[in-house]
C-alpha cells in the first residue's frame, strides 16, 4: 500500500510539471492565431477608429509585450486565478463555474448511460453472437457511430419536437417558469432527454463494439473453457469470467473519454442550445477570449490527467494480477 | 455594421402605423383606437381593428450572444436588438428615415444649420428610480460617447459646445455645417446613458455595465448566459399604459437550423437579421403561423460589395475592375444565393438611403466586355485559358458568403479570371482587411441613413488608416471625390446637397473602387399574434413600447 502511495504521488508531481507545460504551450497557441479580441469586437461593431482599438488593446493588456504576458498569466494560474475575460468583463472562474454544470450534468448522464446501454448491449452481441440479435446490434452500433451526431439531434428534434410535440426541442429549462426543487429538476430531465440521448448514442456504440470484440476474444481462452467444463452457469461464465477480462479496453477507452466530459460537446452543446462550455470554447476561439480559452484549457487537462490516474487504479481493483510498476 | 444578418411590404400599413405612433406618443392611442370610424378608414384589415391588450411575453432570438448589454459600450447587432429596449436615443426614425420623437419630445434646427435644440420629455426615470434630465444627454454626448463610441465621436467632435438650457433641453452648436446630424440620434447611434453612474468612473470597467439602467420601456431581469435574456416590463416608464408587453425573452440558440425549428414550432415569435440563413427564408415563408417582412432595416441599409485592395496588380486598373463587374450577374446572386432577398444595386448608395441618386454609369452581366476590357489591358489567357489569377478571401459570416465566393470564382474563371479562394475566421478576416493584407474580399458596411454617415467613410481618402476596419481599406483616392462628398457633408441646402451626392456617385460608378453586389435585406419573421412590432427604419431595433400580443 506504501508503494500505491508513492507512485500515487509521484505521478501528482509529474502531472504538475506536465500542466505547466500545458499552459504555456497553450498560451503561445492561442496567441498564434491571426488577430486579437479588440479586433475582433470592433469588427462586430461596424465601426472602429484608431482609438477604439488601441483603448481595447490598452484594457486587456494586449499593448504589453507577449512575454510579459505569460508571466502575469502563469503568475496568477500558480496564484488558482484564471484571469479575467475583458470581453465579459467577468473573472474567468466565475464564467467556467456557470457553464460547468450544465455541461457535467449532460456528460455525466450520457457517459453513464452509453457506458451502461454499451457494454450490455456489447454482451449480449457476443452471447448471441452470429443471430440476428447479434446482427441488430452490430448494425445499430455501426449507425450510431458513423451517422453525424447533429444530424441525429436534429431528426429527434424533428420527430420528437416538432411532430410529435412531446419534449422541448432545445434549453436547458423552460425559462420564465420559475420551477424550484422537484419541479426544477423535472424541468431540467425533459430538456435533458434529447441532448442525452443523442450524446450517448455515439459513445454507446463505440462501448458496444468494443465489448463485443473483446468478449469473442476472451471467450476463446483456456480458462473460459475450465469453467464451463467445472459446470458453471452460462450467466456466472459470463458475468465473472468472460466480461470481467473483456472489460479492460472499455476502461481504458472510458478513462480517455470521461477526462473530455468536462470540455462538454460542442456540436451537441450547438444543436440544443445547451450553456455548456463546449460551446464557450468553441465562441473563445471565434472571439480570441484568450483567457477564457485557455481557462478551459487547463480545466480539461486537469481532468484529463486525474481520470488518467483514476483509471490506472481501476485497473489494479478489476485485475488484481495487474500491479503498480515501482 | 453589426454583423447579424432579413421582407413583408408594410406600405398598406404604413400610413396607420406613423399616425399611430404619433397618437402613442401622446397617449392617446386607446381614445384614437376607440373611435370606430379610425378603423373603418383604413383598408388594412383585422390587425388594424384590433385594440391592444395588454400582457404577453414576447420570445425571441439573441445570435449571437453579445458580451454585454451596455448599448454606449457595444454596438453589435444583437446587442442593438436587446438593449434597445433598454436604452434609449433622442430620436427614431420612421421608415423614410424622417426623425421622430424618443426621448426627445420635438427639436428645432436654426436656419444656419448650426444649432439643434431638443426639447425632452418630463418625468423620464432611469430604471434605478433616478430622474433623467439634459444633463445626463450632455454627459452622454460630450464625455461618455466621445470616449467610447467611434460613429458618435465623429458625429459629436463636430460640435463647438452641447449644453443643457434647463433640466429639459438639450442644445447642440456645430462648428460648421453637418445636415446629417439630425440623422445620428437613433439609440445605436447615440444612445443615452444615466450621468450619475458614469460620470468620473472608468466607463469600460463600471460594473454596472453588466446590469445596464436605461430610460427605455423594459429592464433587465436576468440574463443566463448561453440560454436566455429576460426583459420585463418597467412599470415607471414615462408613457402612461406603455408598454404593454409583460416581458420579451431573447434565447440564445447557436445552430442555424435550431433556430428555424424554434420559429416552426412556435417557441420564438420573432427572427431578425441573420438569425435564419437566407435558403431557409422560402421555406419559413409558408408557415401559415409567421408573416416575412423585408423592412425595418432602413436605417441600416446594407450594402455589400466586393472589396478590392489598389495596392496589388492589375487590381488597381478600373479596367480590371470593370471586367469584374461585368463578369458576374448580380440579379443571380440576389435570387439564387440570398433567395431573392435584397435589390441589385446601382452605385456605392443603397437606394433607401437619401440622396440615392439612379442615374450613374450601371454593369450588366456581360462577359464578352469583360474580356474585351482584359483584352485591351493586354491580359491574354495562356494556355490554359488563364488571363490573370486573384486571392479571394470569403467574409467568414456564414454559409451564404461561402457560397457567394464560390459563385463568384465560378464565374470570374469564365473570363478568364483565376480565383484562389482563401478561407479564414473573423478574427483573421479583421485583422488582414484592416492591415491591407488582401486581394479582394467580400464586405458589407451599415449606411445609416445619410452618405455623410455610412457612404463616405468608404471612398475618402483622409480615412485611408491603416490597422482600422472598415475604413477605405481599398486605397482608393480620387481628390474630386473627397471635395465632393466634403462639400455636400457641410451643405444646407438639399438641392445643391443632392447635385453633389449625385456627382459623386456617378465619378464612384465609373471608378469602381469597389464592386457593388446587393443591397441587402434582412428577414424579420413575426408570428401573426404579434402586432405593431418593427413599425419604424430601425425596426427590430427599436423599443418596442407599444407592440402587443393578441390572444
Amino acid at each position: 500500500m506504501l508503494g500505491f502511495a508513492q507512485l500515487f504521488a509521484s505521478r501528482l508531481v509529474k502531472a504538475a510539471a506536465i500542466l505547466i507545460a500545458i499552459v504555456v504551450m497553450n498560451f503561445f497557441l492561442v496567441h498564434a492565431a491571426p488577430g486579437d479580441p479588440a479586433m475582433v469586437m470592433a469588427g462586430e461593431a461596424g465601426a472602429a477608429d484608431e482609438k477604439f482599438v488601441a483603448q481595447l488593446r490598452e484594457q486587456f493588456g494586449l499593448d504589453r509585450p507577449l512575454y510579459e504576458q505569460l508571466g502575469t498569466y502563469v503568475g496568477k494560474i500558480v496564484q488558482g486565478d484564471l484571469g479575467f475575460s475583458y470581453r465579459q468583463q467577468r473573472p474567468v472562474w466565475d464564467i467556467l463555474a456557470e457553464r460547468l454544470p450544465a455541461t457535467l450534468v449532460l456528460t455525466l448522464t450520457a457517459f453513464l448511460l452509453a457506458l451502461a446501454a454499451g457494454v450490455a448491449l456489447g454482451t449480449l452481441a457476443a452471447v448471441a453472437v452470429g443471430t440476428w440479435a447479434d446482427s441488430a446490434i452490430t448494425v445499430l452500433a455501426l449507425l450510431a457511430y458513423a451517422t453525424p451526431i447533429y444530424w441525429i439531434g436534429l431528426m429527434l428534434s424533428l420527430l420528437f419536437s416538432i411532430q410529435l410535440g412531446w419534449l422541448p426541442a432545445f434549453g436547458y429549462e423552460t425559462i420564465g417558469a420559475g420551477y424550484t426543487g422537484l419541479a426544477h429538476v423535472a424541468d431540467v430531465a425533459v430538456h435533458l432527454i434529447l441532448p442525452v440521448i443523442t450524446l450517448a448514442l455515439f459513445y454507446m456504440a463505440s462501448y458496444a463494439r468494443l465489448t463485443r470484440a473483446s468478449m469473442l476474444e476472451v471467450r476463446g481462452l483456456d480458462f473460459v473453457k475450465t469453467a464451463k467444463a467445472k459446470g458453471l452457469t452460462q450467466s456466472r461464465i459470463v458475468t465473472r469470467h468472460v466480461l470481467r477480462n473483456a472489460i479492460l479496453p472499455v476502461i481504458t477507452v472510458a478513462g480517455i473519454q470521461a477526462g473530455q466530459l468536462v470540455g462538454g460537446s460542442i456540436l451537441i452543446e450547438t444543436v440544443f442550445a445547451w450553456p455548456g462550455i463546449g460551446r464557450l470554447a468553441f465562441e473563445a476561439v471565434l472571439q480570441r477570449d484568450y483567457q477564457v480559452l485557455l481557462g478551459i484549457f487547463l480545466v480539461t487537462s486537469i481532468m484529463v490527467i486525474l481520470f488518467n490516474i483514476l483509471t490506472d487504479i481501476l485497473y489494479g481493483l478489476v485485475d488484481p494480477r495487474i500491479q503498480v510498476s515501482q | 455594421m453589426t454583423r447579424r444578418l432579413s421582407g413583408i411590404p408594410a406600405s398598406l400599413q404604413r400610413g396607420f402605423t406613423r399616425g399611430f405612433h404619433r397618437a402613442a406618443a401622446a397617449g392617446l392611442l386607446a381614445a384614437a383606437l376607440a373611435i370606430p370610424g379610425t378603423a373603418a378608414l383604413v383598408a388594412a384589415p383585422a390587425m388594424a381593428q384590433e385594440t391592444p391588450v395588454r400582457g404577453g411575453v414576447l420570445n425571441s432570438i439573441v445570435q449571437p450572444e453579445p458580451p454585454t448589454l451596455m448599448l454606449g459600450l457595444n454596438q453589435q447587432g444583437p446587442t442593438q436588438t436587446v438593449a434597445g429596449k433598454i436604452y434609449q436615443g433622442l430620436l427614431t426614425y420612421d421608415r423614410k428615415l424622417t426623425p421622430m420623437p424618443s426621448l426627445a419630445e420635438s427639436w428645432t434646427v436654426s436656419p444656419d444649420g448650426l444649432t439643434y435644440t431638443f426639447k425632452l420629455y418630463q418625468n423620464v426615470k432611469w430604471h434605478d428610480g433616478k430622474p433623467f434630465s439634459a444633463a445626463d444627454v450632455v454627459f452622454s454626448t460630450s464625455k461618455f460617447l466621445m470616449e467610447v463610441h467611434p460613429r458618435a465621436r465623429a458625429v459629436f467632435s463636430r460640435c463647438e459646445s452641447i449644453k443643457a438650457l434647463d433640466d429639459h433641453t438639450v442644445e447642440f452648436k456645430l462648428k460648421e455645417p453637418f445636415p446629417a446630424f439630425i440623422q445620428a440620434f437613433e439609440v445605436s447611434s447615440a444612445p443615452i446613458v444615466p450621468a450619475h453612474i458614469y460620470e468620473g468612473s472608468d466607463y469600460r470597467a463600471n460594473p454596472a455595465n453588466t446590469t445596464p439602467i436605461g430610460t427605455g420601456p423594459f429592464k433587465l431581469k436576468e440574463w443566463v448566459k448561453g440560454s436566455h435574456i429576460q426583459l420585463v416590463r418597467n412599470e415607471d416608464y414615462y408613457k402612461k399604459d406603455l408598454p404593454y408587453l409583460d416581458g420579451i425573452t431573447f434565447r440564445v440558440i447557436p445552430d442555424a437550423a435550431s433556430r428555424s425549428l424554434a420559429l416552426e414550432s412556435g417557441q420564438v415569435q420573432q427572427t431578425q437579421y441573420s438569425d435564419l440563413e437566407p435558403f431557409e427564408v422560402p421555406r419559413m415563408k409558408t408557415l401559415p403561423n409567421v408573416t416575412l417582412t423585408t423592412e425595418g432595416y432602413e436605417f441600416v441599409a446594407p450594402m455589400a460589395w466586393l472589396e478590392i485592395n489598389h495596392r496589388v496588380k492589375p487590381l488597381d486598373d478600373k479596367r480590371f475592375r470593370k471586367a469584374i463587374a461585368y463578369a458576374i450577374d448580380r440579379k443571380f446572386i440576389r435570387d439564387k444565393i440570398w433567395f431573392g432577398l435584397g435589390r441589385v444595386p446601382t452605385g456605392p448608395v443603397n437606394s433607401v438611403v437619401k440622396f440615392y441618386d439612379p442615374k450613374v454609369t450601371t454593369y450588366e452581366p456581360s462577359p464578352d466586355k469583360a474580356k474585351a476590357l482584359l483584352d485591351e489591358m493586354g491580359l491574354k489567357p495562356d494556355a490554359k485559358g488563364v488571363r490573370a489569377t486573384v486571392k479571394l478571401m470569403p467574409m467568414p459570416y456564414g454559409e451564404t458568403w461561402t457560397r457567394l465566393g464560390e459563385y463568384l470564382k465560378q464565374a470570374l474563371g469564365k473570363v478568364g479570371v483565376a480565383v484562389v479562394l482563401e478561407s479564414t475566421d473573423a478574427a483573421g478576416w479583421a485583422q488582414r482587411v484592416a492591415n491591407w493584407d488582401y486581394e479582394i474580399t467580400t464586405n458589407f458596411l451599415y449606411q445609416y441613413g445619410d452618405p455623410a454617415l455610412g457612404v463616405a467613410r468608404t471612398y475618402i481618402s483622409s480615412n485611408i488608416r491603416k490597422g482600422v476596419l472598415f475604413t477605405n481599406t481599398m486605397g482608393y483616392s480620387n481628390p474630386k471625390v473627397d471635395e465632393l462628398f466634403d462639400q455636400a457633408s457641410r451643405e444646407n441646402d438639399p438641392a445643391k446637397r443632392q447635385e453633389q451626392y449625385s456627382e459623386v456617385q456617378r465619378i464612384l460608378s465609373d471608378d469602381l473602387p469597389v464592386v457593388w453586389l446587393l443591397e441587402m435585406e434582412f428577414p424579420t419573421f413575426l408570428d401573426k399574434r404579434v402586432k405593431n412590432a418593427n413599425t419604424t427604419a430601425i425596426g427590430v431595433n427599436d423599443t418596442y413600447e407599444s407592440v402587443w400580443l393578441a390572444k
